[in-house]
């Protein structure tokens, strides 16, 4: 619209950032747990939109999926699990001070280390850009991921397979075998019910085309495994289904099977390429999608077993708020 | 200024006339339903308005069809998480009467059959 007086772009950050400042004063002054959860996830998707507005889709992707949505709901679950005591003492004044100077040191250290860097700042996009051919990619943050960062991005799937094993040894013996039940939060509400139908389907082509495009265009496998995790966590909590048992072998294997061949195509590669994680010419982009499809899987599986949480006793579960009312009966 | 130009301004304006009629709904009603209501007039509708504005500029057919789903999207997670808010509330009403407003730990009145209500 040339002839069209448009208020400069900028203007448009303005009230954002503001938002984001008095959101995460609000968030450290509050002393609600579930609110304060709540508030964490509303500013995930609020700091979603400031990396948009920054021009990295795929971090606002990423902070969207991961920090605004999977986060806030395992922090809503552990608030839950804790019990929000009516009566929360204020903390000593001297407590708060501390607290409040440490953020601000923390906030002033920052703004000074980003303020300090030179324009344009340090960087390899040069480097990326003139050896992204070599990949076959598009997208020059899954380059940078899955071939020039390689290890990086291996030991991140390496860690979240970890995570799952850490959250299931803190189940009790006796529960070992059965099924988390974090998500039983009793006989689901109708509505609940009708989008657990119609979501999912949605879920799955999205989860999957954000996987598919991440080769050429903003996405990848931990955005796109993040999305399929939350239609599997939407399932089990309308009671569609029910996440499996420790023991099941298939679950497993879909933990595992990611970084695995992710860890099998870098050591063949100090054999058949030149070095380890380095692919061999012209199958670059078949095993890079390989390597892409197993590891959208086993993100999905272990952040969907993130959320259900650890295994547990099919015990009535301890009143947690309204939702746990009546306390689901299973099995 | 094109006649798709103006068919977008017009309809983003009206879209963001009912965001903040939202808002202010958000901000002023008296009770928690009451505020529901007001969210989800302002998602659906006001969301509906920024699309059918947006539509002109979009790339036919995959750019307009998905800002098409997104609305479709948003009204139905918006819809039921409304209707589940709602019945929480209900149901918790029910089991505790008039310690509605202390449990919820916010200034919601006992009153929660409410439909919209006036501003304060």
């Amino acid at each position: 619209m040339p002839d069209f007086p448009l208020p400069v772009p900028l203007w448009a950050d303005i009230p954002l950032a503001l938002a984001l400042l008095v959101l995460a004063l609000w968030l450290t002054a509050t002393r609600r747990d579930r609110a304060a959860v709540i508030g964490f996830t509303g500013y995930g998707l609020l700091a979603a939109i400031a990396w948009v507005r920054l021009g990295s889709v795929d971090v606002a992707l990423t902070e969207a999926a991961l920090g605004g949505g999977l986060m806030g709901l395992l922090l809503l679950t552990a608030a839950a699990r804790l019990g929000e005591r009516a009566d929360q003492p204020r903390p000593a004044m001297p407590v708060r001070l501390l607290v409040g100077v440490l953020c601000l040191g923390v906030t002033l250290a920052l703004a000074a280390v980003v303020l300090s860097l030179p324009a344009p700042a340090p960087n390899l996009v040069a480097a990326v850009a003139a050896n992204q051919a070599a990949t076959e990619l598009g997208n020059p943050v899954a380059a940078v991921l899955i071939a020039f960062r390689a290890v990086d991005t291996m030991l991140e799937s390496v860690v979240l397979a970890l995570a799952v094993i850490v959250l299931w040894s803190f189940g009790a013996d006796r529960a070992w075998g059965a099924r988390p039940r974090t998500l039983d939060l009793g006989p689901p509400s109708p509505a609940l019910m009708l989008l657990g139908r119609l979501l999912p389907p949605l879920g799955l082509i999205v989860g999957v085309h954000l996987f598919w495009t991440g080769a050429d265009h903003p996405g990848g496998p931990f955005q796109g495994g993040a999305v399929l995790a939350a239609m599997a966590a939407l399932l089990w909590l309308a009671r569609l289904g029910e996440p499996p048992p420790v023991s099941d072998g298939l679950t497993r294997v879909g933990i595992v099977i990611g970084p695995l061949l992710f860890l099998l195509i870098g050591l063949a590669g100090a054999v058949i390429a030149d070095a380890f994680l380095a692919y061999p010419e012209g199958l670059t982009k078949p095993l890079i999608l390989l390597i892409e499809a197993a590891k959208t899987l086993s993100v999905a599986v272990a952040l969907a077993l993130l959320v259900a949480g650890p295994p547990e006793l099919p015990a009535p579960a301890p009143a947690r708020g309204e939702t746990a009312a009546e306390p689901g009966g299973t099995v | 200024m094109s006649v798709a130009d103006a068919f977008t301004a017009i309809f983003v304006l009206l879209g963001a006339f009912f965001f903040i009629a939202g808002w202010v709904g958000l901000v002023r009603f008296p009770d928690t339903l009451s505020r529901l209501h007001a969210l989800s007039k302002a998602d659906n509708l006001g969301l509906g308005l920024v699309v059918v504005g947006l539509l002109p500029q979009a790339s036919w057919p995959f750019g307009a069809l998905k800002l098409v789903a997104l609305w479709l999207v948003a009204v139905l997670v918006g819809g039921a998480t409304a209707q589940m808010l709602a019945g929480a509330i209900q149901a918790r009403a029910g089991e505790a009467g008039d310690r509605v407003a202390a449990a919820a730990g916010t200034d919601a009145a006992p009153a929660v059959d409410d439909g919209p209500g006036a501003p304060r």
